[in-house]
């Protein structure tokens, strides 16, 4: 993974709310194939810089690359063209739709037909349909949520809702994947399940990954790369070696130099 | 509701996907076609005349379930849209369009006023929406009413029967072949879009506007093919209605049609085909039972019915506040419990 090529690069990222500065000049960058982390303190300015990569908010200064090309001014649902994809911090499923319907929906911009093929359900979108549900159907077996397949979302249990999330972010077969704390209020189980995941689709599908955890344990397990966030700057980045052994991201921790070790 | 029978399996995805999984299933709709087929060999003009009523009323509430309860999109101008529909099919047919391509004419006219009146959804929500569709309503109100050289203004506009091949459909029985027909065509529309990608995509602006947007959903470009789709079936309703009323006023598509149209996928089930289907029949038949009830009354008790007659709105009010209070899901999942039940009788658990 090391001397591969940037896959996104943040370049000088500010993100100014009318008096917060959710984040000043942020510079990072995610390699090919690799997963990278971002941690930091709550408020640190994580979820704001996956809303400016996957176009929820726009930077207010700097530039972000994808591929090498420039994401700013591309509007939301055009990332996902990008290769982009991503999960929420907060469940943001179609609850009202099945399981496989929100993989579907995932699939969204890969389904090449529009309104009329639908009216008609003849021919193309039929084929269509046929295509990517064998692949979403892969994606639900790969997730164990076979179970799951036709059971309205917003009724299921939380864990296996966050799954499903991941499953419809998986399901637009991104190149890179944007990770909001995809363990939190998991159990012990649950959140070896998703960890083990994660390494699958990094390891066996190629998926590069950019992760925010609170979990450190998890993020020291899975990450090749580290990148400290705090008050919206960056504090520090490196291998997870490197940064549990950072003084200044050890203060940055409230001085309790094992939360970094016990996750929070 | 997504239970099967044991013992029902699926070769292929497509085959689970049909309409309809199961033999019974097809037999049980096909009788049903069959009894609806021979109905106007049977029954008199009055009940051929609800049940077009009715056939009508499930195209105008299918295409506002689309809208509102499938893409989460509120309208209180849906009856406006029918009207625009019925005011444009009228008048290409009073040109000499033959009877289809005046429909589809007023249907094409409906969905590119519905868009227009779309595009303020882009920014508005909720009850902000249902203003801006209420202004919708109100101002096609006001171009029925005014601009008489086309609409013929509060005098109306009357239309001739349908005539196809030169065959008048000009009886309650016979136009309702021709109501049925437009009608199946209607619901299957709406089915077939949302068991695909755009109804998947409404369902997710319904659901989550901002992960609908991730997984690259264009909000303003799917916003309004329901907008144009919902009008344009709302337009083919109302061109259904202008030629089988034969006479079209302003009044006929107020505020009170938008309401009850709401009402009906209150009633039926938000968001549900077959919710849209129920709450047609019901709103449909609520008045005409209301008048069999005073008529009968009105030897037993004449002072009740002249008390019931003026209260019939209110007993509409009442009905819609009883089931957003009691049955919020509509009587589509009255209808999903009781198929449930006879599905495992005797086997309760
Ligand atoms: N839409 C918004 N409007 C105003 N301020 C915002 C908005 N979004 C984020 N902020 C502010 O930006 C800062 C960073 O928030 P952000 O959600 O990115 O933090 P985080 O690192 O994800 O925290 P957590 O660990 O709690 O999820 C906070 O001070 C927050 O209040
Ligand atoms: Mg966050």
């Amino acid at each position: 993974m090391n001397g591969s090529s940037p896959l996104l690069e943040v370049q000088e990222v500010s993100l100014t709310f009318k008096n917060v500065a959710a984040l000043s000049r942020v510079s990072c960058s995610v390699q090919k194939g690799s997963i990278t982390s971002l941690i930091g303190p709550n408020g640190a300015g994580k979820t704001s810089m996956l809303n400016c990569i996957s176009g929820r908010y726009t930077p207010t200064k700097g530039k972000i690359n994808m591929s090498g090309r420039e994401l700013s001014g591309v509007a939301a649902h055009k990332r996902t063209g990008f290769g982009l994809a991503r999960t929420f911090q907060n469940i943001a499923l179609f609850r009202g739709l099945s399981v496989l319907d929100n993989l579907m929906v995932g699939r969204h911009s890969r389904l090449d037909y529009g309104l009329l093929a639908a009216i008609f359900y003849l021919g193309k979108a039929r084929a269509e349909e046929d295509r990517h549900r064998h692949r979403v159907e892969e994606i639900i077996d790969f997730l164990n949520l076979s179970p799951y397949r036709h059971q309205i979302a917003g009724h299921l249990p939380y864990g296996v809702q966050k799954k499903v999330e991941l499953g419809r972010a998986l399901a637009a077969e991104p190149e890179l994947l944007l990770l909001d704390e995809p363990m939190a209020g998991m159990n012990l189980e649950e959140t070896e399940d998703m960890a083990r995941s994660i390494l699958d689709i990094n390891e066996e599908w190629g998926v590069t990954v950019f992760l925010v955890e609170h979990d450190m344990g998890v993020v020291m397990d899975l990450s090749d790369h580290v990148v400290v966030l705090d008050f919206g700057r960056v504090l520090a980045s490196g291998t997870p070696e490197a940064i549990q052994n950072n003084p200044k991201v050890i203060s940055a921790y409230l001085g309790d130099d094992d939360a970094l070790y016990k996750g929070r | 509701m997504s239970m099967q029978k044991c013992g029902l399996f699926y070769t292929t995805y497509g085959r689970e996907d049909g309409l309809f999984p199961s033999r019974f299933q097809k037999i049980c709709l096909a009788l049903f076609f069959a009894v609806l087929l021979i109905c106007p060999q049977f029954m008199n003009s009055y009940v051929m005349s609800i049940m077009n009523l009715i056939l009508i009323a499930i195209i105008g509430a299918v295409s506002l379930n689309l809208l509102t309860g499938v893409c989460g999109q509120m309208s209180l101008g849906h009856g406006a849209f029918l009207g625009v529909g019925a005011y444009g099919a009228a008048v290409f047919s009073n040109m000499g369009a033959p009877f289809f391509l005046a429909l589809l004419g007023g249907g094409a006219v409906s969905a590119m006023i519905g868009m227009i009146f779309g595009i303020p959804s882009l920014r508005l929500k909720g009850i902000y929406l249902a203003i801006s569709t209420l202004a919708a309503q109100l101002i096609l109100e006001y171009v029925f009413l005014h601009a008489g050289g086309l609409t013929g203004g509060a005098n109306g506009l009357p239309v001739d029967a349908p005539e196809i091949m030169g065959y008048s459909f000009d009886t309650d029985s016979k136009i309702f072949y021709l109501i049925l027909f437009v009608t199946v065509l209607c619901v299957l529309v709406v089915t077939n879009v949302i068991r695909s990608r755009p109804g998947r995509a409404f369902v997710a602006i319904r659901d989550y506007h901002q992960s609908a947007e991730n997984v690259g959903v264009n909000l303003f470009a799917f916003k309004l093919q329901a907008f144009g789709l919902s009008s344009f079936l709302a337009g083919v309703a109302g061109g259904l209605w202008a030629h089988y009323t034969m006479y079209i006023t302003p009044e006929q598509f107020s505020m009170g049609l938008s309401i009850s149209y709401l009402a009906m996928i209150i009633i039926g089930g938000m968001g549900s085909v077959l919710g849209s289907i129920f709450g047609a029949i019901f709103i449909t038949l609520l008045p005409e039972m209301l008048n069999l009830l005073t008529s009968s009354l009105s030897g037993v008790a004449p002072d009740l019915s002249a008390i019931i007659v003026p209260m019939k709105e209110g007993v509409f009010g009442l009905m819609l506040v009883l089931f957003l209070i009691f049955e919020p899901e509509g009587l589509v999942r009255k209808w999903r419990l009781t198929k449930a039940y006879w599905k495992l009788y005797p086997f309760a658990y």
